[in-house]
């Protein structure tokens, strides 16, 4: 294609910081999501120990009411948004289109643009505490969000940057659902696909599905806090339950987002270190779908005390319940995994084995929520937060943290300290059950949640305080954790390319991974073909390809770009124009920051396509 | 027979132990869901045991195995590589029908359950129906006016209810969302704006159960509380009784002076001191006071005015209403009195020492 | 393990595992995401349907044969682009911008409808039979007395439907709003590859892609209007419908 007038040229390998912002290459994108959100796992875990040194006894007086509120908002936005999505988004990144066999993934612009984004919403959402943050919850319940009880930009923030977010997460997905259906290597198969590819794949149908669901409601919210809108103003006819059935339309959904990811990396961190196959591939697989099938028809589960009648309660106290049994089968299948194996206990396959224990927990209270009348007893209180840090934390992070050591010597190129591992290990173990498990009695005797104090007189004090001390186990957890990770990512023995006889592709090459990942696009024979190659010879046979040309050199690998970027500030720019649309000319800053992004997308669209994927448009 | 008896009694046996594991160590429990003192909280608990005791096992098979596993197939040498199997068709069956099955049988007590608590026993006395609306951060109750149909009686923050007789609550708020919850008497129902709501409980013993608000509902939400207090229902009658008679004149000359301040001040602007109103009507903006020294807390629950037997003690309700007035921001942040009264916001207006003593002795005359 | 031989693919002439291209798939998915969105909105407008404290009500201001043309217009846009793609594909360059411009014209059309639509509901006037002197305070307009019984009036109201004034015009604009965005968005691509038909080698017979796409997009959208057209303007004035 000859060169469009208006087009500038494109970036050529530019290196240093500049290499950073321009770049698409989807292993550095994934790292700058991985290291961003793993600082904003930080962030948030500081707004945790806060609330908890306040609730360390009765009546403290260590942080305000007002900031006590903020705090458990913008903790429950931080880790649902910006820690645990974006963890999970940066292992797509790095390792999807290395399991499949693929030299980047199919939009690698795209790709860049959605962290960029990402970015630019955890930004606005964390500055939002200059000058109040939320304090609405992070389930945002109308009316509190309205103007009339929220006159402060706290609310308009966290609307603004959830929408940011959304885009950047809709962006990734669009992009993952694409590479999975179509950048696969030849021979691998839906049915040959590593758990991981599949369960990322599948929460990224999800997302595309889910989070229209909040924009939608997001938006209504914001006419009525900007236009006066009617949609959940009471004084003319406006329901607030309409705003509890959007968010849990999306809310439900979205916690499968937040789990399935999790269950993929222990999916592939089971099997390698018991040297078995997944036990009951097809049936994981199913089981995944089935969950994120009927992940939509639970939310109201979420609504058992609103008051929507007997039957509509008794409806979805089934379909709660049912959704435990293809739950289950993940567990049971795990079990199958690990069963007549030769386990190794490295690091990774401890969190793995740490989140069969812990999710498990989880899945048994999320069961005594499905019985409703009992769960009248429990919604609102401690019993609450005890179940969802069981799957929140004991099922996503420890499930992400297994990841993080499993997949470091592929991303860093270097081997972490095991024994520093292991003990982190450990440290969260028992830090999070001593910090969670007496969140179950106190919320059975009665504890609400989200109350910045209590009085003396309840029986809450001790369980109280045995919670925040284990809220310090899992600091220094976590604090070992940062420096293992930190401290070899530098220094660190060098890896090999395969440190753990593993089983799929992305072991089959150098680590860190060269620029174009694959110099020969493997062809796939089988389910866990890596394994295969290197038990039978039979595979070994070099794949009949053109030959010579192929020498790295000659890969044609997508070009950096400034546009992503260019259009992530735009957004960002237009995000606070809409905050503050009074500021000199009314919404000036906010058709500024839309009018350069509308030019970075549409310098982005005409820009010289180098990458041979995009050019090619005819099929 | 005989085996189900044993087990009958083991399983009560365990479930007392078990309660007491997690709640004995320290002395009350005003909230605690595990002591029950009325058939719809009973219904709850025994539903929780249940799926308590079932889950429990699940745990323990599924814990236990994955240990098991761990210890028994732990690595011997590095390079044993061992059997490759893939799947087991027939286990796969067990393990998905077995959980269905054992979540069959749970639905059966639960949707029985469902519809236990949402209806009200037909037994229900139309004047045992009990009218509770939130407001930041309070609770207003009424009561039907046995003498007239068309009117309520009105009170706060405290309510009595006749024992062993299921008492009717229909729920609402007047701003955000709140939630009803008394713990020994019931699990929680939403008070959802302008969506009236239902629940109904009923006492076995007399007594005065805690509640608090259970739902989100912004800065004081740890502060909204409320007590209901069983008694025979003679005595609820004359409870109501005296409820439904105007605030007392005192003839304690610096309680008249407090009556002047009280209006002066702008006080009656929010809290009524009239106690009957029109069936249906909006509420005020304060809780009503013309009863306020009969009660046992002070501010929603915030400060206690009764001794140990429930007695209203004069010194310290005085204490307690001499520090509400003094600074109510101290008691309950964000509260909407420090905000709107004019006496907290313009300096100039502000209460003096003499005015709050004036206050004080009125609003404990109201008995 | 059935051995699969597929052809090995490497170099410039990777191409895709469905043989779909990656731009094509990334169209369906984002559909498919806007189809929850427009989803989420009309089911909100479902829940508030009849659920206005006061009017105007649908009924007292849509007027169906208006819409119906309207609707008809984007309906005939629809054709016009597909008239577009395969000349394009049959090679006539001539015909397909001809046709893309009057997609572009049509879909401007309709915007205009919208636009005419939106300026007179505002201005709706509504004829109150009959209320008593109290109430009269809300209608300050044009007081005549004209056959009612003793004490009350006839009243006009200059408040026209506004997304302020009820659960309706909150709804009703949003939803229709969103969609007239989606044409707009729509219209601007078109003249967009109008402008780039222009250029040498960007839009060919066989470079069809764009085009393909935007008229996806496009047939979508008109598809979008169908369900609103049906659920908010027929159903909303026929109530048996």
């Amino acid at each position: 294609m000859s060169t469009f007038p208006i087009s500038i040229p494109r970036p050529v390998h530019p290196t240093g910081i500049w290499g950073w912002f321009t770049t698409v290459d989807h292993k550095r994108i994934g790292i700058l999501y991985g290291v961003t959100a793993f600082i904003m796992f930080l962030t948030g875990g500081v707004e945790a120990i806060l609330m908890r040194v306040q609730l360390a006894g009765p009546e403290l007086d260590i942080v305000s009411a007002a900031v006590f509120n903020q705090l458990f908002t913008m903790h429950g936005t931080t880790m649902i948004f910006l820690a645990v999505m974006p963890l999970s988004a940066a292992f797509f990144n790095f390792i999807i289109p290395l399991q499949i066999g693929a030299r980047d993934v199919a939009f690698p612009r795209l790709n860049a643009f959605s962290y960029w984004t990402f970015l630019a919403g955890a930004l606005m959402l964390k500055l939002s505490w200059i000058g109040g943050a939320t304090d609405a919850g992070w389930f945002g319940y109308a009316p509190l969000t309205s103007v009339a009880q929220n006159p402060g930009t706290g609310i308009d923030f966290w609307i603004i940057s959830l929408q940011i977010l959304g885009i950047a997460s809709l962006a990734a997905s669009f992009n993952f659902i694409v590479t999975v259906i179509n950048m696969r290597a030849p021979g691998m198969t839906m049915m040959r696909l590593p758990l991981f590819t599949w369960m990322s794949f599948i929460t990224a149908i999800l997302l595309v599905l889910a989070f229209p669901v909040i924009t939608v409601a997001l938006i209504e919210l914001t006419f009525d806090r900007y236009f006066m809108f009617n949609f959940f103003n009471v004084a003319n006819g406006g329901s607030v339950v309409l705003w509890q059935h959007l968010f849990w339309v999306f809310g439900h959904p979205e916690v499968y987002i937040l789990i399935l990811p999790a269950m993929g990396i222990v999916s592939e961190v089971l099997p390698v270190f018991s040297k078995k196959p997944l036990f009951g591939y097809k049936t994981v697989v199913l089981a995944g779908i089935i969950i994120a099938f009927m992940g939509w028809m639970v939310w109201s589960h979420h609504m058992f005390t609103v008051g929507l009648g007997a039957v509509a309660n008794a409806v979805f106290t089934v379909t709660t319940m049912l959704i435990a049994v293809p739950t289950g089968i993940k567990v049971f299948n795990w079990l199958g995994t690990i069963w007549g194996g030769s386990i190794r206990f490295t690091t990774p396959m401890l969190f793995s084995i740490g989140f069969i224990a812990m999710f498990l927990m989880g899945g048994i209270s999320g069961v005594m929520h499905a019985v409703s009348p009992s769960d009248a007893q429990q919604q609102d209180t401690y019993f609450i937060p005890a179940h969802l840090h069981y799957v929140l934390f004991g099922g996503a992070i420890m499930g992400i943290l297994s990841g993080i050591f499993y997949w470091f010597p592929k991303y860093s190129g270097k081997m972490y300290s095991e024994r520093q591992g292991k003990i982190s290990f450990w440290l969260i173990m028992i830090g999070q059950n001593v910090t969670f498990f007496p969140m179950h009695f106190v919320g059975l005797d009665g504890m609400p949640r989200r109350i910045y104090t209590y009085a003396d007189n309840m029986g809450w004090n001790f369980w109280n305080g045995v919670t925040t001390g284990g809220a310090f186990i899992l600091v220094l957890g976590f604090l070992l954790v940062l420096d293992n990770i930190g401290r070899h990512w530098k220094n660190g023995e060098p890896a090999p390319s395969d440190p753990w006889d593993a089983r799929t592709l992305e072991w089959s090459i150098p680590s860190p991974p060269p620029e174009y990942n694959f110099k020969e696009i493997p062809i796939v024979r089988s389910l866990d073909d890596w394994w295969a190659t290197k038990q039978g010879g039979a595979n070994k046979e070099v794949p009949a390809s053109g030959g010579s040309e192929e020498n790295g050199h000659d890969i044609h690998l997508p070009q950096p770009s400034y546009w992503p970027f260019v259009s992530a500030a735009g957004l960002l720019i237009a995000a606070y124009g809409v905050v503050f649309n009074d500021l000199l000319i009314p919404w000036g800053l906010a058709a500024i920051g839309l009018t350069i992004g509308f030019v970075g997308v549409y310098a982005w669209s005409l820009e010289p396509v180098n990458d041979p994927e995009e050019e090619d448009s005819t099929h | 027979m005989r085996l189900q008896k044993i087990s009958k009694t083991s399983f009560l046996i365990a479930t007392t132990l078990l309660t007491l594991l997690i709640t004995a160590c320290y002395p009350d429990h005003n909230q605690s869901t595990f002591d029950p003192q009325g058939p719809v909280a009973e219904s709850q608990l025994h539903l929780f045991w249940w799926i308590f005791w079932g889950g429990l096992v699940v745990f323990v098979l599924v814990e236990g195995a994955l240990v098991y596993a761990m210890i028994k197939f732990r690595v011997r040498s590095e390079s044993d590589i061992p059997a490759q199997t893939h799947g087991n068709t027939r286990l796969e069956i067990i393990w998905t029908a077995v959980p269905a099955l054992l979540l069959l049988i749970i639905m059966v007590p639960t949707i029985n359950g469902l519809f236990y608590m949402y209806e009200a026993p037909k037994t229900t006395k139309p004047e045992h129906t009990l009218e509770a609306i939130g407001h930041q951060w309070w609770f207003e109750f009424r009561y039907p006016d046995p003498t007239n149909s068309e009117k309520e009686i009105v009170t706060a923050n405290e309510v009595y209810i006749p024992v062993g007789y299921p008492v009717a609550i229909n729920l609402e708020s007047v701003d955000v969302i709140h939630s009803f919850w008394v713990p020994k008497l019931a699990g929680k129902t939403d008070m959802v704006p302008s969506e009236g709501n239902f629940m109904w409980f009923q006492a076995d013993e007399p007594g005065e159960y805690y509640g608090q608000c259970a739902e989100y509902c912004g800065t004081s939400h740890a502060n909204m509380k409320f007590k209901v207090i069983a008694v025979p229902e003679p005595d609820f009658k004359s409870w109501l009784q005296v409820q439904s008679n105007p605030a007392l004149e005192s003839s304690d000359p610096l309680a008249q002076e407090g009556a002047g301040v009280f209006k002066s001040a702008g006080c009656t602007g929010c809290h009524a001191t009239k106690t009957v109103v029109n069936k249906g009507s909006k509420g005020r903006v304060g809780p009503n006071l013309a009863h306020v020294a009969s009660r046992r807390n002070l501010a929603a629950g915030m400060l206690r005015n009764s001794d140990e037997n429930g007695s209203v003690n004069d010194a310290l309700l005085q204490k307690n209403l001499r520090t509400w007035l003094q600074d109510p921001n101290e008691v309950k942040p964000g509260n909407l009195m420090s905000s709107g009264a004019q006496v907290y916001t313009d300096p100039d207006k502000k209460l003096t020492e003499e005015q709050i003593s004036q206050l004080v002795h009125y609003l404990s005359s109201l008995k | 393990m059935a051995q699969e031989h597929a052809a090995p693919i490497h170099g410039k002439d990777e191409g895709t595992t469905t043989g779909l291209s990656h731009r094509k798939m990334l169209m369906w998915a984002f559909l498919g995401s806007d189809c929850m969105f427009f989803g989420s909105l009309i089911a909100t407008y479902l829940v508030y349907q009849g659920k206005s404290l006061e009017g105007p009500l649908p009924i007292d201001v849509f007027d169906i044969p208006v819409t119906s043309i309207s609707t008809f217009v984007l309906l005939m846009s629809s054709m016009s682009m597909v008239l577009a793609y395969s000349a394009l594909t049959k090679n006539n360059m001539k015909g397909f911008r001809i046709w893309l411009i009057s997609t572009a014209i049509m879909g401007a059309t309709f915007i205009g409808f919208q636009v005419y639509e939106f300026s007179s509901f505002a201005n709706h006037h509504v004829e109150i039979d009959c209320v008593s002197p109290g109430e009269l305070t809300k209608y300050e307009q044009h007081i005549f007395d004209d056959g009612c019984s003793s004490g009350e009036a006839h009243a006009e109201s200059h408040e026209g439907l506004k997304p302020q004034t009820n659960l309706f015009g909150t709804t009703f604009y949003t939803l229709t709003g969103f969609h007239g965005a989606h044409v707009t968005l729509g219209i601007v691509w078109l003249l967009s590859l109008l402008l780039l038909s222009f250029k040498k080698g960007v839009i060919t017979p066989e470079k069809n892609l764009d085009v393909d796409l935007a008229a996806l997009y496009w047939h979508f959208v008109d598809v979008v209007w169908i369900v609103i057209f049906t659920v908010v303007y027929l159903f909303g004035v026929f109530p048996g419908f």
